[in-house]
Order: structure tokens, then sequence, then C-alpha cells
């Protein structure tokens, strides 16, 4: 249903459903001279479920805040589709983080806030994303006392409803019961096989196994590896990879 | 001992027999200092808003500088808002001194910095919890400024409500710029300044009585809207 609607919408341009596929050419994002993300180049294809992985302070959220532009690099290019990152490109992607960060209204209210400013205010297009992600029965309530899980999934209704071409996910489940876990998988799943580009941020293997189709390792603010799943998680090229998939410790710094 | 008790019987009588004179005050009272706070909200809102998102050279020295302004004596503002609209100052020619427009400018400027300063800081705090969704969102400035005063509303509203607490009792600047007159400008604090100077004791404690029970409530509604804020987890 939501797959009938992301293609049938009028007042979108033609452009708005062209896949958009990602590209960083030597990033660098640094702190006091230090380089948190060191001459990354990364190229992601317009469909895949990106997993990003890593140890901490590897860069990855950096990383995914690079590629979402919401912080400017030090030094190299974020491109989507082959233009430069601006914000008309941001407006396109959609954003969850590790922590939801929730407006103090109801759940309904969440989501309006989006779909408003989107111009798509329909009660209908805001049934369909509570259904998508499971709260329709908690439309009215204050978004703050959900538990931490309908939290997040409600952060993903809210993501959502920009209609993503591309959806960052950073450790979205780092907090959650395996439950809410396959719950926000299941979402995140169904978004990308209606055709969003995702980039998943995580440190859990198996969620890793579970969801990507390729692996962007990152150690020290550097791209150790980037490729397809089977080959990562079977045959890693890196030594630190190697280390990082059999749980010896990968020291970062 | 026994005139004090004869001044509070009376004043007790006055304000349960609704005296004319008493409720004209009081009314007048009101009036203004609503007035001044809704005046107060509408410049001090947005600039505290805008204080807490924009990042420009000066900002800091702005911040410090409301926050000074928060401290502002009553009596000076009287001064300067005295000077501004008697018949030699600039805006003499509205001819406004001595009517209850002049206190309502008196303690709009006495309290918006109030306002802006507290605004500022509330807004800020959420800006901080908000900035990276909202960058994300691609939401405009003001946007983002609307959200962010709806999401603070009952932080704000208590700001308003500290606003009005200031505004109701001051009696430096109004006094100055109103002038006490009978049935025109007088208010509750500086009819409670002059029958006490008149030693018209229960006039002036029912006035204070009534003041103090403003204070009460106001101080009571910002406790109500707390708790109703954490309840639903709005604050």
């Amino acid at each position: 249903m939501l797959d009938e609607i992301a293609h049938s919408q009028p007042d979108q341009p033609v452009a708005d459903a062209s896949p958009l596929a990602g590209e960083a050419r030597r990033l660098v994002y640094s702190v006091d001279g230090r380089n948190l993300v060191d001459n990354v180049d990364l190229a992601l294809s317009a469909t895949s479920l990106t997993v990003v992985m890593g140890p901490n302070g590897a860069g990855k959220s950096l990383l995914l805040r690079l590629m979402h532009g919401l912080i400017a690099p030090t030094a190299g290019e974020v491109r989507w589709g082959g233009q430069p990152m601006d914000v008309k490109l941001r407006a396109r992607q959609a954003l969850v983080f590790q922590r939801p960060v929730l407006l103090r209204r109801s759940v309904a209210a969440n989501i309006r806030f989006v779909l408003k400013h989107r111009d798509n205010n329909s009660p209908e297009r805001l049934q369909e994303l509570l259904e998508e992600v499971g709260l329709a029965d908690r439309a009215g309530q204050p978004a703050r006392l959900l538990s931490g899980g309908e939290q997040q999934r409600l952060a993903l209704a809210r993501a959502l409803a920009v209609r993503p071409r591309v959806l960052f996910m950073d450790e979205p489940t780092t907090s959650l019961d395996p439950a809410s876990t396959a719950s926000i998988e299941s979402i995140v799943v169904r978004a990308h096989q209606r055709g969003v580009k995702v980039v998943f941020v995580t440190h859990d293997l198996g969620q890793a196994r579970r969801l990507a189709d390729d692996v962007v390792f990152l150690n020290r603010g550097r791209l150790v590896e980037h490729s397809s799943a089977a080959r990562f998680f079977q045959n890693p090229e890196s030594q630190a990879a190697r280390d990082y998939l059999s749980g010896r410790l990968v020291l970062s710094s | 001992m026994h005139d004090f008790s004869e001044a509070f019987r009376l004043a007790l009588q006055l304000l349960v027999t609704a005296d004319a004179d008493l409720l004209e005050i009081i009314g007048l009272s009101l009036r203004v200092s609503l007035s001044a706070v809704v005046v107060a909200c509408l410049i001090g809102l947005p600039l505290g808003a805008f204080l807490a998102i924009a990042r420009f050279p000066g900002r800091s020295a702005l911040i410090v500088f409301a926050n000074a302004l928060m401290g502002l004596p009553p009596v000076v503002v009287g001064l300067f808002i005295y000077l501004l609209l008697s018949n030699a100052g600039p805006l003499g020619w509205l001819e406004l001194l001595y009517t209850p427009t002049a206190m309502i400018i008196a303690q709009t400027v006495l309290i918006a910095p109030i306002v802006a300063a507290l605004s500022r800081e509330v807004v800020e705090q959420l800006y901080n919890e908000y900035a990276e969704q909202f960058r994300s969102l691609c939401l405009s400035r003001r946007q983002t400024v609307g959200a962010l005063l709806w999401d603070a509303r009952y932080s704000l509203l208590t700001v308003g409500l500290a606003g009005f607490g200031r505004a109701v009792a001051e009696v430096g600047a109004v006094i100055i710029v109103g002038g006490n007159i009978d049935h025109l400008t007088r208010v509750m604090t500086t009819a409670i300044a002059l029958e006490t100077s008149k030693g018209d004791l229960a006039l002036a404690l029912a006035l204070g009585i009534v003041l103090v029970t403003i204070a009460l409530s106001i101080n009571a509604a910002v406790m109500t809207l707390r708790l109703t804020a954490s309840r639903y987890a709005y604050a």
C-alpha cells in the first residue's frame, strides 16, 4: 500500500523517485588537528542495504552525519546522485538517531509535524505511517511516555514520513530488547524493499548478518574495507575486520 | 495594636463587600500588568528564541546585556519613560504621561528583558536537544523557532507568569509615569504606598491581601503547570 502511494504522489518531481547513489571523495573530518574521519573514499550503490561497522571511535556516526550533510567535512566532498550534498538532497533523506529525539507532543503530532512541513498532512498518510510502525493504538499518547522500543519506532515513522530516498540509521537498536530490535529491523527491511537506500550503523554482528547487502568497515577513522556481506563475513580482507569478527578486541586508538 | 486589628477588620469588610474603589484599583492593576505581559511576551519570546538559535558576532554580549536588564530598578525605568513621555521629551506629543498606557509602556520595558532572557535560556536548552533532528528535517529558521516555542510552551508560560508577578508588584515605575491619580492611574501598589502614608491602613491592608493572594495564585499556577507538564513528559 505504501508502495503505491510512494509512486503515485503527483506533486513530487520525477527525480525524487529516482534512486540516489552516494559517494564520498577523500572525506576528512578533523577536530583539533585529529582526523576523526580520515581520507575516506566510498561509493554506495543506490539500492543496497549498507551496514557500517567498526569499533567505538571508528568514525561510523561521523561518517553518517557527513553523508547526510549534518556536519561539513574538513576536506573532501559528499555526492548523491552525482550532485554535491546540499539541503535539497538532505530533504530527500532521513536519519534515525541512536537516542530518538521526540517532540514534546503526542505520537500522532510528532508525525504530523513532519507531514505538515512536507505539505502532505493527510489523515490517511498519518494513519498509514502509524500502522506501518505498529503505533496506531498509541496515536493520542504523549510521545515521551512510550517505551524505548516504541519511541524508536515513532522516530522511524517520522523518518519515513519524509519519503526518504536514503534512510540513515545510527545504531537505532543499541539499547533495545530483541523484540523491539526485530520490529525495527522488519520496518527497515520493508522500506528497503520499497526501494529506499538504507545505510545502517550497528555494533551487532548478528544484526549486520541479518540485514547487510554490503558492509563498510571503519577503523580509526579510515575505511578499511567495503565489500559484499557474503564476502565480508566469510573472508574479510583486513586483519582489523578479521579480529573484529572473531570477537577479538580491536583497539581504536 | 487596637488600631491594627480595627484596620484589619475594615480591610476584610472592604473585600467582602467588594468595595467599588477597591475593585476599580484592582481592575486597573490587572489591566495594566496583563497588557504589559502580553506586549512583553510578543517582544521577548521571539527575541529570546532568536538569541537561542542564532549565532552571530556579539551574541554573547547581547545575552549578557539582556540578563543585566533583568535587574533594572523600576524607578530608573520609570524615570526613563518619564523623560521620553514628558512634554519636553521626544514622545511628549503623544500626551501619554499620567495615563494607563504610560504605565503599560513602563512595565513592558521592565519585564520584556525578563521574558527575553528567561525564554532564551529555556529555548536554547531545548534547541540543544532538537538541533540535529531539525537540521536533518531541513526546517527553516522560522519553522524551527515556531516548533521550539510550542514545545517549550509550559516553561514559557511560567516565564510569562514570572513577568506578570514582577509587573503587578512593582511600584517605582508606575508611580512616576502614572502619577497615582485617583480613578485614573491608581493601581494596587501605588494605592498602598499612598494610603499607608496617609494613615488609611484599611484600604492599604485590603489591597495588600489581594496582592499577596495574587502572588500565591501565580506560584500555585506555576506549580500546577509544571506538574501537568511533567506528567505528560512535556517539560
